[in-house]
């Protein structure tokens, strides 16, 4: 079967970003992107499920700006087959990306689609829930184990008491949780073969897809500064504090 | 201008979120109904018309929300939801996977884990793992929100006298079943809503050593945490993790053993009270957000501090 993975540029989880001194964005320029982790999980959950002989051909989507390409070249050089970049220099919000992989989905009919729970740059937790009302399929998010079935797929999902299963008919949307997977590096010889992979470039509108934001960003700031703490000598002089300071024991 | 708060339950008892969710739907201003979606649900429902500022109770008890099953009560809240002004929802796993779907279906763009209320239509959310707080005003007609349960405090539990009014609509998508749950069993208070947490890190070592954490959170009324090192390194169940990826907790102490403080790590507590950190590491990030510091070898410090306590 076929399978639709969807990767994200985000900025590196090791950087510390930093609004700019007019609250109007976070400042990104010269700051290091990579693949978000969440999408990393579902291109390797993809790539497990080919080795296994249960998927024939995976196909990465991501969207933005034509750097992108390098996240979707990515995605090839760690075993997905072709790429699809759906460019544009215009703010995606998740409804937008949302409606774009639906076009997608609509083109490629794809089996499954694999996704990352959320982006850690925008935090949302919600394309893949949307995409799954959008299309009608059913969804099993922050999935920390997949195993396909005759016809369907069966899910366990991380949930606030512990673990949950469903099973969902195929066409799914599974969203990934970190635990999914550990995935693997991209070898050298293998980032050499992903240039040479398909990679078809389209457009929202090409799509047919209205991208009009709905929600304005006012202002980003950065959180309420916590005051610089004190050290203390021992376990004493800690319970002492707790108790006749902070009040809180 | 009215708005539908989803309850979070168990079919059994109403979730805690939920009261905060309510506190939200307060500072939004407008009458505050509250959709209760399960099967065998009476007694949240009738939990749910005591609560302070609620004015309807909408309770759609059939087989097929049981499991909260995101296909089948997405549906049922973007049917109702038409009709409101607001939908919110307790950004707690099960809000977070049926919310989206729900604002999809209503072709609204949601707006996810807020923490602060500006206006009908301006709100205050974290990105970047807590690194920045955004201001985002949305412009759809329904706003459609999950709400981080920390950030506002609890309405009262008792006092209120609200209709209950059942909902005959069955939406069975047929799509999905649920087929099991593991649930980790815990007589400590929840971590979400817990006074005091205490969590372990990568410098536990192993899962035999957080008996010495569980000994102090029992003697503190305490509930347990643990970083996402912890967790993948199999010390403890992943229900526990703190974090950006896990759960948000903001106690009024919270005690971090053998943890660095990974960004990460902190998006998931850098809004408790008092943080003490414990750990032999002085250069740890961790010591930069932490009120009271302890540069110790955790394994003498904190069978000590249970002693002194």
């Amino acid at each position: 079967m076929k399978v639709l993975v969807a990767v994200k540029r985000v900025v590196d989880y090791n950087v510390k970003v930093r609004p700019k001194a007019d609250g109007s964005d976070v400042d990104t320029a010269n700051v290091k992107m990579s693949i978000n982790p969440f999408c990393e999980i579902a291109v390797e959950e993809a790539v497990r499920l080919k080795e296994k002989g249960v998927v024939s051909e995976i196909v990465a989507v991501s969207m933005g700006p034509k750097q992108c390409q390098e996240q979707i070249r990515t995605a090839l050089a760690l075993g997905a087959d072709r790429g699809i970049l759906v460019e544009t220099d215009d703010e995606l919000q998740p409804l937008a990306v949302a409606k774009c992989l639906k076009a997608i989905v609509e083109k490629e009919e794809p089996q499954m689609v694999i996704m990352g729970k959320q982006s850690i740059d925008g935090d949302n937790n919600q394309t893949g829930q949307m995409l799954g009302a959008l299309t009608g399929m059913p969804q099993g998010t922050f999935a920390s184990e997949v195993a396909v079935e005759e016809g369907a797929v069966k899910v366990t999902r991380e949930i606030d008491g512990g673990l949950q299963t469903v099973e969902l008919k195929l066409p799914a949307i599974v969203t990934t949780d970190l635990r999914l997977n550990e995935p693997r590096y991209a070898s050298l010889p293998n980032i050499m073969k992903a240039k040479k992979k398909p990679l078809d470039t389209t457009s929202p509108s090409e799509l047919g897809v209205d991208i009009t934001p709905r929600f304005k960003t006012l202002n980003v700031e950065p959180p309420a500064e916590r005051q610089a703490g004190v050290k203390v000598a021992d376990v004493a002089e800690l319970v002492e504090k707790l108790k006749n300071e902070a009040k809180v024991i | 201008m009215s708005i539908l708060v989803i309850a979070e339950h168990d079919n059994a008892e109403l979730k805690g979120a939920t009261l905060n969710t309510i506190a939200a739907a307060k500072a939004i201003g407008g009458d505050i109904h509250v959709l209760v979606a399960g099967a065998g649900c009476g007694a949240v429902a009738d939990a749910a018309a005591k609560l302070d500022g609620v004015s309807k109770v909408l309770v759609a008890d059939n087989a097929a929300y049981e499991h909260q099953l995101a296909e089948n009560v997405a549906k049922l809240v973007a049917d109702l939801g038409k009709d409101y002004s607001h939908v919110l929802a307790p950004a707690t796993t099960t809000g977070k996977n049926m919310l989206p779907r729900a604002a999809a279906l209503l072709d609204v763009q949601p707006i996810s884990d807020i923490i602060g209320v500006e206006s009908a239509d301006t709100f205050k959310r974290p990105i970047y793992a807590g690194n920045v707080v955004a201001t985002v005003q949305s412009s759809d007609t329904i706003k459609v929100v999950s709400v981080r349960a920390t950030a506002f405090d609890a309405v009262a539990a008792e006092g209120g006298s609200a209709s209950v009014e059942s909902v005959d609509i069955a939406e069975d998508a047929g799509i999905s079943s649920f087929v099991g749950e593991e649930l980790a069993k815990s007589d400590r208070p929840e971590l979400t809503s817990a006074k005091v947490v205490i969590s372990g890190g990568r410098g536990m070592q192993n899962g035999e050593n957080f008996e010495m954490l569980y000994k102090l959170a029992d003697k503190l009324g305490a509930a347990v945490g643990a970083s996402r090192a912890a967790v993948d390194a199999g010390f403890v169940p992943n229900d526990m993790q703190v974090g950006q990826t896990g759960k948000i907790v903001a106690p009024d102490l919270y005690i971090a053993v053998g943890i660095s403080g990974a960004i990460q790590h902190l998006a998931g507590m850098k809004d408790s009270k008092v943080i003490v950190a414990i750990n032999k590491d002085e250069e740890a990030p961790i010591f930069s957000v932490a009120d009271y510091g302890l540069v110790a070898d955790l394994f003498d410090a904190v069978p000590e501090l249970e002693t002194k306590l």
